[in-house]
């Protein structure tokens, strides 16, 4: 319990760190706010015109200044307005991040659930053909990008089967998890592929090493069954690589997945991010990177309570 | 009357082609009920691997059994075939009728589950018990190896009990099911002596309780003449010699039984002492090293921010002092401050007070200023892999700030040729030598600054008996040619024996005992000094049971600004002295 506030009480200054770095980056790329909104038009603007733009949006103060008002913001509950969507920052984060996360979500289901039994399977029949053929389908899920993956679904699916993904209005899980599910699964399997086969390449290696450990020898000593060999004594002692990676993927996922958003058109934090970057909706950047930093926060504490719970060797916060 | 086991002509061969590379190469022999046959080698002479080919469990190893026949008499009398055996048949045998040990306690349990689901498994698994029956039974089975507490005990996961107390539950899972036949490999090897002296007596007493049939695989041959029966030796892969236990101790055939019943140690008339270079009490040269009340703690805290609330009392006020061309064993067990000493002397870690002069000889051209150097216990870890020897000889004056010239090439020649290995040593890297030889490449490196003071942190104590035999050699000639004193830390009192000259027992971070090897060995007088002599197992105390002594080492923690109180000596001629004991 004392570790977890201490933990959180880190929270903040680790976000104060990437307030700074994201408000400082996303003010280095050339171009302004004002210029990317009105494309072309903004060279019609007369320099006090322009003046009068930049004071309304209050990008004409220095850095520090902006900077200052911003967190000031924040610490009120106040994102700022995104200039693109003209409403509150928070909100149109909190509109997209149901979706981004339903999607991570699916996609660590799906790379758990085929990764872990096959690199189980892999470890178990090490160097016979079926670990060798294991090996190669996971080397090239893992080295084929998202798009060519997502691209070929949807081309099998339509050219083969005469069936497209569902696409239109994204649809809420909680308002028709049906339509829902049939928009997400197909971005789920594109994501979690690669997930899967790097789920599968560490279960292997860590499953290989736990079963020459010496406790292994022991429990069949004993008499134990090769099934309970793996399932009992072997797989919670090589869960902790598994933890470890899945914890990093899903980091990265509650990000967004800007391609695979791209080719199935969701709606999702990921796109969100990169449309606020081209139009330089800094407050609507500036917010989401926040957000998504905590989110990645949140994820690696669990992960780290999630060793504990799993090996009683590790005692979190003491030296 | 069929034997329990009976085993012939067993061969093991491990990788792709096992038949072209055996390990055990044709080993024969029987066992009968209630008896132990103890099997004595070397690393690699394929004690372990027969031991593991009994109970199958070779096929997980990487071996296969490419030749012989193994036939164990089940509980109704019909042979089983061991060796033609399905999977699904051994898996009933292992646990419920062959038991097994191993060598490593702290490796050999789940480290995620609590002790007392892995006693429980065996019950479940050979007995059908589950739930309340299978907890209790557990609970006596702790009971059984004499863990006090068994009850709560069965909560703790391994992490949180000894490596005595591991070996304790280990054995309590292999006989749960009272198994007609347990494989002891080297049970005791990675424990200290007294400890070791403990787990011999338990699992004497448990084999005279349950009358069952043991096979002991072990380095040391003087730890079977307690408990063995009959001997085999092994020497790469054969059965060099076997016999009735007195046959084998009194009347060895076999020039490699022979070789190995040496290097017992035989305290009792300090015969086996080193005889040369004995202190010179009337000259009061000038020690080579002299330490006055070196104390190291290591402060406690409860949390990061928190003061200190104690201390770690490693070391609690150490004096010795070492003559040149003389060596001081410091022996003690795992955790009595004795490597922390010798961190402190070379510098490794900070002494909390005490002071050491250093500095017999002046520090001249041709001897550096820095005058104390040290060899370690782990060969294997001790040296870089990715430096070559030359570079690995050149870092200690590198690391002097000296300059790599022909000079220093012509010394590393030398030392090399000193050491005893090939000229052609200098381009080759670690991994091309044996443990051996990569121990004396850690000690060419130490001489390399032609110290005047070498610590010895168990450095002999990871090779196998034949190796440190020759290895000990090499350092007392070096000793008598370079004049070097030798600081020898050491748990082996076998190997101390031939080392030292002097003898400093450290115990919970206090020297105990001091004096000249001989008369610590023959006449020891402080009563922790008795019990680590007394434990040490020897050819002379034969069928001497081990008493089953359970006092464990006094916790070194201490609560903030305390100090021990001052030490009161007895002397016992010479300059031999113990602690007054209160």
């Amino acid at each position: 319990m004392n570790y977890l506030m201490r933990r959180l009480a880190t929270f903040p200054l680790v976000l104060l760190g990437v307030s700074i770095l994201v408000f400082v980056a996303i003010r280095m790329v050339p171009g302004d706010s004002i210029t990317a909104m009105l494309g072309t038009e903004a060279g019609l603007l007369t320099p006090a015109q322009r003046d009068s733009l930049a004071a309304y949006f209050g990008i004409d103060q220095p850095w520090f200044v902006q900077y200052w008002r911003w967190i000031g913001g924040i610490l009120h509950g106040n994102f700022g307005i995104s200039v693109t969507y003209g409403r509150p920052v928070l909100d149109v984060i909190l509109e997209r991040f149901p979706l981004t996360l339903e999607l991570a979500l699916l996609s660590m289901i799906i790379a758990l659930a085929v990764g872990m039994p096959a690199g189980i399977y892999a470890a178990t029949h090490s160097e016979k053909p079926s670990d060798l053929g294991v090996r190669v389908v996971a080397m090239v899920g893992q080295s084929t990008p998202s798009f060519v993956l997502g691209l070929l679904i949807i081309y099998t699916l339509s050219a083969g089967f005469g069936v497209l993904p569902a696409m239109g209005e994204f649809a809420p899980l909680w308002q028709d998890p049906l339509r829902n599910l049939s928009q997400l699964i197909l971005p789920a399997i594109t994501l979690g592929f690669a997930f899967a086969a790097s789920v599968t390449r560490i279960a292997r290696s860590a499953m290989l090493d736990v079963l020459s450990d010496d406790y292994v020898r022991t429990a069949r000593s004993k008499g134990a069954s090769a099934r309970s060999v793996i399932w009992r004594h072997a797989l919670p002692n090589a869960l902790i690589p598994v933890v470890t990676l899945s914890g990093i993927e899903f980091g990265y996922l509650l990000g967004g997945a800007v391609i695979v958003e791209q080719i199935y058109a969701l709606p999702g934090l990921g796109r969100m991010v990169l449309d606020a970057i081209l139009q330089r909706d800094y407050a609507l950047v500036q917010g989401s990177v926040l957000f998504i930093a905590f989110n990645f926060m949140i994820v690696n504490l669990l992960v780290d309570l999630a060793y504990v719970g799993l090996d009683p060797r590790i005692r979190l916060g003491e030296q | 009357m069929t034997p329990l086991l009976s085993v012939s002509d067993l061969r093991v061969g491990f990788g792709r082609n096992p038949h072209a590379n055996e390990v055990v190469r044709g080993v024969s022999f029987d066992l009968a009920d209630g008896e132990t046959l103890a099997i004595v080698g070397e690393s690699g002479s394929g004690k372990s691997v027969t031991a593991l080919s009994i109970n199958r469990l070779i096929d997980f190893g990487g071996g296969r059994i490419t030749g012989g026949s193994m036939k164990l008499k089940r509980a109704n009398g019909s042979l089983f075939d061991l060796m033609a055996a399905t999977e699904p048949q051994l898996v009933r045998i292992r646990g419920a009728e062959i038991g097994m040990i191993f060598q490593e306690p702290m490796t050999s349990l789940n480290p995620v589950l609590t002790i007392g689901s892995q006693i429980e498994e065996s019950f479940r698994l050979h007995r059908g018990l589950t739930g309340r029956q299978a907890t209790a039974a557990a609970k006596d089975a702790l009971d059984r190896v004499r863990i006090p507490d068994a009850a709560r005990r069965l909560k703790y996961t391994p992490n949180q009990l000894s490596g005595g107390m591991l070996q304790r539950v280990m054995i309590a899972i292999a006989l749960a099911c009272n198994p007609r036949l347990l494989i002891a490999d080297e049970p005791t090897t990675a424990l200290d002596v007294t400890v070791q002296a403990q787990i011999m007596a338990l699992l004497a007493e448990l084999k005279q309780e349950s009358g069952m049939s043991m096979i002991f695989i072990t380095h040391d041959i003087g730890l079977v003449a307690g408990i063995a029966d009959k001997v085999m030796v092994m020497q790469n892969g054969q059965a060099v010699e076997q016999g009735e236990l007195n046959q084998i101790l009194d009347n060895p055939q076999h020039p490699y039984t022979q070789h190995l019943l040496h290097a017992v140690p035989h305290f009792a008339n300090g015969r086996a002492t080193r005889a040369d270079g004995q202190r010179d009490k009337d000259v009061h040269a000038e020690p080579a090293l002299k330490v006055d009340g070196l104390v190291v703690r290591f402060p406690l805290k409860s949390s990061f921010f928190s003061r200190a609330t104690g201390a770690v009392h490693a070391v609690d006020g150490v004096d010795f002092d070492l003559m040149p061309s003389e060596t001081l064993a410091i022996v003690g067990e795992s955790g009595s401050g004795k490597s922390t000493t010798a961190k402190a002397v070379l510098g490794l870690v900070r002494s909390t007070r005490g002071s050491f002069s250093v500095g017999a000889r002046e520090a001249s051209a041709d001897r550096s200023a820095r005058p104390v150097q040290m060899v370690f216990q782990n060969p294997y870890a001790s040296l870089n892999p990715r430096l070559s020897i030359e570079s690995i000889l050149a870092e200690p004056v590198i690391a002097t700030g000296g300059p790599v010239n022909a000079k220093t090439r012509t010394r590393m020649a030398s030392l090399l040729e000193r050491v005893g290995l090939p000229k052609n040593s200098l381009e080759r890297y670690p991994h091309e030598f044996s443990g051996g030889q990569r121990q004396r490449l850690c000690i060419a490196r130490a001489l390399m600054l032609n110290p005047s003071v070498v610590v010895l942190d168990e450095a002999v104590s990871a090779l196998d008996v034949s190796v440190q035999a020759k290895v000990l050699e090499l350092l007392v000639d070096l000793q008598r040619e370079f004049g070097l004193a030798y600081l020898f830390i050491s748990h082996d009192m076998a190997v101390v024996e031939r080392i030292a000259h002097r003898i400093a027992v450290i115990y919970a971070g206090q020297i105990v005992e001091i004096g000249d090897a001989t008369s610590v060995l023959s006449q020891p007088q402080h009563s922790y000094t008795k019990k680590l002599i007394a434990a040490v197992p020897t050819i002379e105390r034969r069928r001497d049971h081990f008493e089953l002594d359970t006092r464990q080492v006094p916790s070194l923690v201490r609560p903030q600004g305390f100090e021990p109180a001052p030490a009161r000596w007895e002397q016992f001629g010479g300059d031999h002295r113990a602690r007054v004991e209160v």
